[in-house]
């Protein structure tokens, strides 16, 4: 990173016109802050007040007498002891361990093989790939729920038509995983294209050696491509933590159609919504929605830490 | 410092050479090509169903096969029933859609622009602290803010109006991130040094040397502030309650909410299936003609996370 300010020291024409450099550079601090001012002016207001807002509200108890009162930590209290919010809280650790890995992994696979340019129509595969990312949650959504569905749904229909049965995409046991289908079609075209901007710029020394080596594609992604987009990959990892423990929509949608598979709490961000929007307990949803924070949070930490001590361990592997 | 165009030209470079010396593994390609085209399928059959479905009437919805055409050609008809439906919403609800995801994606462009090239180009006292908060901001779960920030907004009068949409939609930590990396290649520092001997102010500078470099990431940023508030659900489901004023995704939500409860009475299928297929067709428009910007612009961003 260039360092900015040694460079108004260095320019005898600013001098001339201001005696000390030490104006020019306060006016350079202001410049920056005022630039900073707007988005900082947003950022506070809707993230940090309402973070701090949804604090204090689960510090409270609203009850029929004597309206809202102080309950400490009665309200984590409660909900660390709330089956459906654990229930929602596993299954969505359950759709992290599971989808997204395979998720990632057909992202770097289609971004490692469009890399290669081996197959023919190359530009083409990566936007119809990508395309599913341009339509809303909402709209899959409910496009899967119709492709799902026992009757006039075409996998139904196939199924049918091969002698299968009508295989039940909606019910308790497998709703989850259709809904890990759901998201896996929406956003691998996206991760891919994170990754595949990052294989595209990889600088063509790091090819030097292993071209003179005569290495395979197979080791080249391996042993160069891989290592090279490792900060790629952990952003989309860290943005897949925060997509998957935050669903939302898919299973408020899924619900109108499969309204017995699909409880209240079954993800911990739609039980937090139900609890405040429907049963009207705002300081306890508050509350669930600040824990969820703290969970997301935590598990991207990890995320991070882990990736950079094994980035660690391999640079020391090298030397 | 390369610019990203010259870095372009590398990778392109190298690409040949890779190209060139791999001719060997050449002759898998066709293996390669028939496996990525099949897997292709998967993303492609979903919207290629829901375009051929929004040919369909309510009654050959249900007795002709979903991935082929099949019974009278209804489209036309279909839309008509959608843009005249309840006096004409799913118009407004487009309307409100492209008019709340364009001014929060051009408001959140700006800001990170701004706010990006401030870190790129300034030092400052405080200038750690303030970036690492808006990395941190990054793992916020935004989600989760909806609940209070609707508490804040009812205090402030401000729910149920466009406002209640927007102006949480300003906010992208992630813009302000790409915006930093990709201005502190693509502006070199030169050129800010010479518009300031010419006598340029600090925002002069900005706005004609470095708002013009900063184009790819731009459009970057602002694909996907639009995208993110165009398939925004979870916020103005809780903001808003008049119709007239929700966007496409509760509008659509909340028709097939109508017709999964009229039972076979209502032909509120067809209108469902229609509204999502007219719905997604201006993203992916938007994304195939900028496709060459945002993914120039992405490529900077993602290489130094």
């Amino acid at each position: 990173m260039a360092n900015a300010t040694a460079l108004p020291a260095a320019r005898p024409a600013a001098s001339a016109k201001k005696r000390r450099t030490s104006p020019t550079k306060r006016k350079q601090y202001r410049a920056a802050y005022l630039f900073l001012l707007p988005f900082f002016i947003v950022f506070i207001t809707m993230l940090v007040v309402p973070l701090v807002y949804a604090g204090y509200l689960s510090l409270f108890e609203s009850k029929l007498i004597g309206g809202e009162v102080f309950a400490g930590l009665n309200n984590y209290v409660r909900a660390l002891t709330d089956p459906q919010f654990w229930g929602g809280l596993g299954r969505v650790a359950l759709f992290f361990v599971v989808q997204v890995p395979i998720m990632l992994g057909l992202a770097l696979f289609f971004a490692l093989a469009l890399d290669t340019f081996l197959a023919r129509g190359s530009k083409g595969i990566r936007l119809l790939i990508f395309m599913p990312y341009a339509v809303p949650a909402v709209v899959a959504t409910l496009m899967w729920g119709y492709l799902y569905g026992p009757d006039f749904g075409p996998i139904a229909q196939m199924a049918r038509a091969l002698g299968f049965g009508t295989p039940d995409f909606l019910s308790a046991e497998n709703i989850l995983g259709s809904m890990m289908n759901i998201v896996t079609w929406e956003f691998v075209g996206y991760n891919m294209i994170i990754m595949y901007a990052a294989l595209r710029a990889i600088p063509g020394e790091l090819y030097e050696a292993a071209e003179i080596d005569g290495a395979g594609q197979f080791r080249l992604a391996w042993s160069i491509k891989i290592p090279a987009i490792r900060p790629a990959i952990l952003l989309t990892v860290i943005f897949s933590v925060i997509g998957s423990f935050q669903l939302f929509a898919e299973p408020s949608l899924l619900n109108v159609i499969a309204p017995d598979a699909i409880t209240m709490g079954f993800t911990p961000n739609y039980y937090a919504f139900n609890v405040a929007f429907i049963n009207q307990e705002l300081n306890y949803g508050a509350a669930l929605a600040f824990l969820l924070g703290i969970v997301i949070a935590i598990i991207s930490y990890f995320v991070q830490l882990g990736s950079e001590r094994s980035a660690r361990r391999e640079r020391k592997g090298l030397a | 410092m390369t610019s990203t165009e010259t870095r372009t030209l590398l990778t392109g470079e190298r690409l040949d050479n890779a190209k060139a010396s791999y001719s060997r593994t050449r002759r898998r390609s066709w293996l390669l090509t028939v496996l990525l085209w099949l897997c292709v399928l998967y993303f492609v059959l979903p919207l290629w169903w829901l375009l051929v479905s929004s040919t369909k009437d309510n009654s050959a919805l249900f007795s002709t096969f979903g991935l082929w055409f099949g019974g009278e050609l209804s489209l036309w008809d279909n839309l008509q029933t959608l843009f005249t439906i309840r006096g004409g919403l799913f118009t407004r609800w487009l309307i409100n859609t492209v008019v709340y995801s364009v001014t929060a994606a051009v408001g959140a462009t700006l800001l990170s622009a701004m706010a990006g090239y401030a870190f790129a180009k300034y030092e400052f006292p405080g200038k750690k602290v303030l970036f690492s908060a808006t990395l941190g901001a990054i793992m916020i779960p935004l989600t989760a803010l909806a609940l209070p920030t609707y508490l804040l907004f009812a205090r402030a009068g401000l729910t149920d109006t466009p406002w209640a949409i927007i102006i949480p939609s300003l906010v992208s930590p992630f813009g302000v991130y790409l915006m930093r990396v990709y201005a502190a290649d693509a502006i070199p520092d030169t050129l800010i040094e010479s518009a300031r001997v010419d006598g340029a102010g600090e925002f002069r500078t900005f706005w004609q040397v470095g708002f013009r470099l900063l184009g790819p990431g731009l459009v970057t940023v602002f694909l996907f502030s639009l995208v993110a508030t165009w398939n925004n659900y979870f916020l103005p489901l809780v903001m808003l309650n008049s119709s007239e004023l929700y966007p496409i995704t509760v509008g659509l939500a909340q028709l097939q909410a109508a017709a999964s409860a009229g039972g076979g009475t209502q032909a509120l299928f067809s209108t469902v299936i229609t509204g999502s297929f007219v719905s997604i067709l201006p993203l992916i428009i938007a994304f195939l003609f900028l496709q060459r910007y945002w993914q120039s612009g992405l490529a900077t961003g993602s290489v130094k996370g």
